[in-house]
């Protein structure tokens, strides 16, 4: 079999996410050249598309902590034949989940009236800002996820194996020291 | 700790002389005085027993009637069993809470209530029950929920209500050998002393003998154990082990303490015909104990009765001081020198695990109800690490009518592989519901005619770990050689949801896992998730898909048989009723397992927003 | 011949001594097989259930069975290592484990078996618990999320240290790792940093203060080569002496 002519597009955002795992994926440095003769890129801080469009190929990194998140999550769902979880955050909930202990009254209240720095101004109730969930949750928890990469973040050489399995048809196989969730 | 406590605790722990192995009734009693185990007051036990406090601790904590925290000087616990369900405990339960403005499972705030659900109680046929401080109440209706608020608000002590509501029917339907039983005490006792080996009994077994030191006398034993072996006596627990075979090897290992374990944990939920023997029959329950320790040479025995039986404490003990008085206890049992036995009630505390006779073991030494690997099975390495023989209250029950009149006459019972006769505890959509004593070989067909089911859809035979029947499968037989049960028939008509039958039982078993291993402590809670989301309208094919594989993994890999039996209700009703779970699914394609719109709740309040941005619309 | 009794696991002839379960027998020849409640000093356990077999067809805990001359153990098969797989991800939800900021990263055993069985995502639903720390010891940490009921602490202070600082209380999924005090403190228990029962925590939850992250990464103990392959750190070793209490 031929590989596809067509180039495969493909979305990435970043959800309760630090965009670490975009800069890792950024690190795999000028194999980035020959990424772009395989995939076209669709929604993603690369392209400044606000919206994702029909793709072959979306990438999630960060958990989902709030309404906004859920809003983009499902777009991507809805127009991603593949949808996959990069980074500890999406597989896990990460480092945002870890307030999952706490209930959000008191997060909202030690940050906007106890504790210096915000408190005085009350908490916010503008409707441009998004309302956060009472827990945070890796994405796999709302929507379904075909594929996962763990690590925080995955190294390029990972991202880089995952993908290049993933154009060609392959189930990505990360080996030893491509699979790590730290 | 006041000087009051202080006495009272040393009064407890002297009685029990400080035994550790006494610990859950050491617990039970200064509960039962002080209310409450309080962090003192577990230290204080700790001492007194020698055993190091987090694990006094532990075993506090592994039991459900045990409390390490203020539980309100009322505790009303509701029997949570699918035929409780059916038949409105859930509506009642909330009046009460109503009644004392309650939130269930919290203590009001005066400290003087808490509410709650507990696993089945073992009043099925005569439900809704609970347990008001762990004594059994019966038929529970709206008035006596409107009474009873009233008794608690005005602090009457449980001692004084009405004593109708703890009236406990045995509703027998049928009778049998068992239930029709006429025999003197001490009658089946005499009959197997009288017993010596036939001319042509193999009685080279006493070489390693009953009790060793009193071979020359001893060939009396043997010849028991070959009626019990000719009676093709199995178990009645469920499992359905050959008892004589049991016994023998008991007998066989070595060593020169034996014990003798009565299992009247009878906690599969559904099944109540216990309750029903230890009252009309106990003394033929003791009496076969005591046959099983002529044949063994054990001189100690328990009667491990579950928590919720607590009533039949006193009255059991009763019967157990008559029988030491006529010479049926205690040392040379009807004169015969070396024949000393002794019984003694151990109570538990709320955990089915403990049916388990590893586990139920672990419980009478005052441990965690935690089931032990095997091998080594208890027949040799049992209580204290001694042979053991663990038998269901009906099995010695039968045992000591084989005793009497031997094994032949027995095994003309029943059909040819399952020897004798079976109680039945019959609840649900029924018109009689109650015991029933069959001999083997009845068809379900036959018990529901008997109990008055004309409408019946299904039949959960054995409790949840058992089998779903559907009305196709009505010609089956009880027996072991094609349904083996404990005891429970449950009968479902044709107006109830046979998801939410399965449903129950997911609940119940994530809330008895003992939790010793992974699959079964992670995997019984998760499949109860999946079956509270699938009827919350939240399910999904992949969530089938799921409740499969997680089966199989249970089943597979769990430490006993609680873990391999859970996922039985869900894959029988799957298999048999599946449009009951697929007309509640959301979609085919994937959904949350919590309301996303709900998980805003929290910051809607805080903020108070309501614009349509605080809030999000189900997918679509 | 020798008269060596053996058995078959997955194909290779696996000798044993009498007495050795087939965990034992299985390291002491140098196969790894999964396990996170054994441990080479200590009396097998049989919990976790990672060391699940099939022996002869029939599933069995290969760390508790005694071996046997002529059986047929299989180990690592699809079907196996995808129930593994399944205990791996039901530990992960049960808890709460962050490896990024886990001193224990890189030396932990439930990671290293998440690694060498491939498993990618937690894949059922997080149950996330709320288990607050216990940092009151001057030395320890305990963090409780990461607990996974394996009993080697309690073991090991019980058997070695004669100490009884750990056991569980609570039942099902609400069983939890509790310590000998009135209080619940760890300050308030006779333990110290020195302890058996210090060393042999698999995951994150007994940890000694001010050490964490000393060993760079690439250099910890799972970095180099995966835990299949260090079947000969877990051979079984005479148990260590009892202490005096």
């Amino acid at each position: 079999m031929n590989a596809p002519k067509r180039k495969l597009r493909v979305a990435t955002t970043s959800l309760a996410g630090c965009f670490g795992c975009h800069m890792s994926f950024l690190d795999i440095d000028e194999r980035i050249l020959q990424l772009v003769e395989l995939v076209e890129f669709d929604r993603s801080p690369i392209t400044d598309i606000k919206h994702c469009g029909p793709c072959d190929l979306g990438i999630i990194e960060g958990g989902v902590c709030n309404a906004e998140n859920v809003h983009v999550l499902r777009e991507f769902r809805k127009n991603c034949k593949i949808l996959v979880a990069m980074g500890a955050c999406a597989v896990n909930g990460g480092l945002p989940a870890q307030r999952n202990h706490l209930d959000l009254r008191d997060i909202l209240e030690e940050v906007y009236h106890t504790e210096p720095g915000l408190s005085g101004g009350g908490i916010p109730n503008d409707p441009e800002l998004p309302l956060p969930l009472d827990k945070v949750h890796p994405i796999h928890e709302v929507v379904k996820v075909d594929y996962f990469l763990p690590g925080c973040p995955p190294p390029a050489d990972a991202i880089w194996k995952f993908l290049t399995d993933l154009i060609a048809g392959r189930t990505p196989v990360m080996g030893h020291g491509l699979l790590h969730y730290d | 700790m006041d000087n009051t406590t202080q006495k009272t605790l040393a009064e407890i722990l002297q009685r029990h002389g400080g035994d550790g192995t006494r610990l859950m009734q050491i617990l039970r009693e200064t509960q039962e005085a002080l209310g409450w185990l309080a962090p003192d007051t577990l230290t204080d036990i700790a001492k007194g027993v020698g055993v190091p406090r987090a694990r006094v601790e532990g075993v506090a904590g592994f039991y459900s009637f045990f409390h390490t925290v203020p539980r309100g000087r009322y505790r009303i616990l509701w029997s949570d069993n699918i035929t409780d369900r059916m038949l409105g405990n859930g509506d009642l339960m909330q009046s009460l809470c109503r009644r004392l403005w309650l939130e269930p499972g919290r203590v009001s705030e005066d400290g003087l209530v808490s509410v709650d659900f507990t696993s089945c109680t073992g009043m099925c046929d005569q439900g809704p029950a609970l347990l008001a401080n762990y004594r059994a109440v019966t038929r529970m209706t709206e008035d006596r929920v409107e009474q009873m608020a009233g008794l608690i608000r005005d602090q009457v002590p449980v001692a004084d209500w009405p004593a109708d509501w703890f009236r406990i029917e045995d509703n027998v339907r049928r009778a049998d050998i068992l239930l029709k039983n006429a025999m003197r005490p001490g009658e089946a006792l005499k009959a197997a002393l009288a017993r010596e080996p036939e001319a042509d009994v193999e009685t080279a077994s006493n070489a390693r003998s009953w009790r060793e030191g009193v071979h020359a006398q001893a060939h009396g034993p043997s010849a028991v154990l070959e009626e019990i072996k000719k009676s093709n006596l199995r178990g009645r627990g469920g499992a359905g082990f050959t008892t004589g075979i049991k016994w023998e090897a008991c007998r066989h290992a070595p060593g020169d303490e034996r014990y003798v374990v009565c299992n009247a944990d009878e906690g599969e939920p559904g099944t109540f015909k216990d309750r029903v023997l230890l009252t009309r029959q106990a003394d033929l329950v003791f009496e076969g104990m005591t046959v099983a320790a002529y044949v063994t040479g054990a001189r100690k025995g328990y009667l491990y009765l579950r928590g919720e039986y607590r009533y039949m404490l006193e009255p059991l003990n009763e019967i157990l001081a008559r029988r030491r008085d006529a010479g049926l206890l205690g040392v040379k049992i009807l004169g015969r020198q070396g024949f000393d036995f002794e019984i003694e009630v151990h109570l538990g505390a709320g955990a089915y695990v403990c049916g388990e006779e590893s586990a139920l073991i672990e419980s009478l030494e005052g441990k965690r109800g935690v089931p032990r690997n095997r091998p080594p099975f208890p027949v040799t390495h049992g209580f204290l690490g001694k042979p053991t023989v663990v038998n269901n209250v009906e099995t010695f029950a039968a045992a000591a009518l084989i005793a009497a009149k031997g094994g032949e006459w027995y095994r003309g019972m029943g059909t040819a592989k399952s020897a004798g006769t079976k109680l039945l505890s019959v609840s649900g959509d029924v018109a009689r519901p109650g015991i029933y004593e069959y001999p083997f070989g009845i068809t379900l067909r036959e018990v529901l005619a008997d109990a008055g089911a004309d409408n019946a859809q299904a039949v959960q035979v054995s409790g949840p770990s058992g089998l779903t029947a559907a009305d196709n499968e009505f010609d089956r037989k009880i027996a072991f050689e094609d349904i083996p049960t404990a005891g429970a028939f449950m009968v479902f008509d044709h107006s109830r949801d046979m998801f939410e039958v399965a449903r129950n039982f997911a609940q119940f078993f994530a809330h008895e896992s003992c939790g010793f291993c992974t699959p079964c402590r992670v995997g019984t809670s998760l499949l109860k998730n999946l079956m509270n989301k699938i009827g919350e309208g939240h399910g999904t094919q992949a969530d089938i898909n799921e409740i499969y594989s997680l089966s199989r993994l249970l089943q597979m890999a769990s430490h006993c048989g609680l873990g391999h039996t859970a996922p039985n209700p869900l894959l029988d009703t799957l298999d048999k009723f599946r449009p009951a779970y697929e007309r509640r699914l959301k979609s085919l394609d994937f959904e949350p397992a919590f309301d996303l719109d709900g998980a805003l709740a929290r910051a809607r309040q805080m903020t108070g927003r309501d614009d349509a941005g605080a809030h999000l619309a189900e997918s679509k | 011949m020798s008269d060596q009794k053996t058995f078959l696991l997955d194909g290779r002839e696996i000798p044993f001594e009498p007495g050795q379960t087939v965990m034992q027998a299985a390291l002491t020849a140098g196969v790894f097989i999964p396990h996170l409640c054994y441990h080479p000093e200590f009396r097998p356990h049989g919990s976790c259930k990672l060391c699940t077999v099939k022996i002869n067809g029939r599933p069995a805990t290969s760390c508790t069975m005694p071996a046997q001359a002529g059986m047929e153990v299989e180990s690592d098969t699809a079907e196996i290592r995808d129930k593994r797989r399944a205990l791996v991800q039901m530990l992960l939800v049960e808890g709460n484990h962050f490896c990024p900021s886990c001193e224990k990263s890189g030396h932990c055993k439930l990671q290293a078996l998440g690694y060498a069985l491939g498993v990618m995502t937690p894949h059922f639903t997080h149950f996330f618990p709320d288990r607050p720390v216990d940092a009151s010891h001057p030395e320890v940490l305990l963090d409780f999320n990461r607990c996974i009921l394996c009993e080697l602490c309690i073991r090991a202070s019980s058997e070695v240290d004669g100490k009884n600082v750990f056991a569980l209380s609570g039942r099902g999924l609400k069983k939890h790792l509790i310590v000998n005090a009135e209080s619940g403190r760890l300050a308030d228990t006779d333990f110290q940093a020195t302890d058996k029962a210090a060393q042999v925590c698999p995951v994150g939850v007994i940890l000694a203060k001010r050490k964490g992250f000393a060993v760079p990464i690439g250099q910890r103990p799972f970095d180099a080569s995966p835990i299949s392959a260090q079947a000969e750190r877990y051979k079984p070793v005479a148990p260590a002496p009892k202490k005096e209490a």
